[in-house]
């Protein structure tokens, strides 16, 4: 379990490279970084279903950062002004909104079953009713094919509507000129 | 206990970038940040110490797997992330179209 740790530290370094950065080509790397050590310990998490998709998704959305930071500006020009009172108070509320949430999440994680020794109380019905039922022998797939198809169906949908959006958006035909 | 203080910890930074920074490209990250800290929490949640990938390979035998349960859900939430990401990326290139500036300090004046 020691590379899941090494990978855990170099997400959270890799996280705070990104947020701070004065590149934002160079953040977005860094949140490539993030995404792919994600990848990666879903794979020493024994998920090799989400480290497929972590890493197509996470090509696309690093493909299309860099797009809209070549057709814009790759610098953050907000990062070398001096700090203004308003972002001192932001700074201020998140850090005492983040003690909080950080003692309510503690608080809450434990008293969920500890590391490595889920609940599966729902899931010993799929697994033992999976091949049978569906006749698949992924259990991931039989779970979002078939007991909850209609999760997935929305999740089309929302796929979908966000295609929509940002079709609407780019659209070049129809815009008022100037 | 301990490995999930390291996905409250990532999802306090990309908190810390939504609240505090003021240009949109790095908010957007910041976003991004909080699904992945979120998925990442679910598939932790789901592990079994010494359990294999929920695929059945050999028939009539006892299973040990990993839940399959919360990899569903994820395989889910990672897929709406990339869509809302898209929507605003393009909505954030809109406005840089229109203000020549991601600084949201700066996004203030109304043009119809």
């Amino acid at each position: 379990m020691l590379e899941l740790y090494l990978f855990l530290i170099f997400m959270l370094v890799a996280g705070i490279i990104a947020t701070e950065i004065k590149d934002l080509l160079a953040a977005v790397i860094s949140l490539g970084a993030v995404g792919f050590s994600v990848a990666i310990i879903f794979i020493l998490v024994q998920a090799p279903d989400l480290a497929i998709v972590q890493i197509v998704v996470e090509v696309l959305t690093i493909v299309i950062f860099v797009a809209v930071i070549l057709r814009t500006t790759h610098i953050d020009e907000t990062i070398k002004e001096k700090i203004s009172g308003i972002q001192v108070l932001a700074v201020v509320l998140y850090g005492a909104f983040a003690v909080l949430f950080f003692i309510a999440m503690v608080r809450t994680l434990n008293n969920l079953p500890p590391f490595g020794h889920p609940i599966m109380k729902v899931a010993n019905q799929y697994i033992s009713l999976g091949l049978p039922r569906t006749g698949g022998a992924n259990l991931v797939a039989d779970v979002i094919l078939d007991f909850r198809a209609l999760d997935t169906l929305g999740e089309a949908t929302v796929l979908f509507t966000s295609v929509i959006g940002v079709v609407a958006l780019m659209r070049k035909i129809g815009r008022r000129q100037k | 206990m301990t490995i999930f203080v390291f996905c409250i910890a990532l999802f306090l930074i990309g908190l810390y970038a939504i609240v505090t920074k003021r240009n949109l490209i790095k908010i957007v990250i910041g976003f991004a940040l909080i699904e992945y800290s979120v998925n990442l929490l679910f598939a932790l949640i789901g592990f079994r110490r010494g359990a294999l990938a929920p695929i059945i390979t050999k028939v009539h035998t006892t299973h040990n797997f990993v839940d399959p349960i919360p990899q569903a859900l994820v395989l889910t939430a990672i897929v709406i992330a990339l869509g809302t990401t898209a929507v605003m990326l393009a909505i954030a290139l809109r406005i840089y179209e229109r203000y020549k500036t991601f600084d949201i300090s700066k996004i203030k004046r109304l043009k119809g």
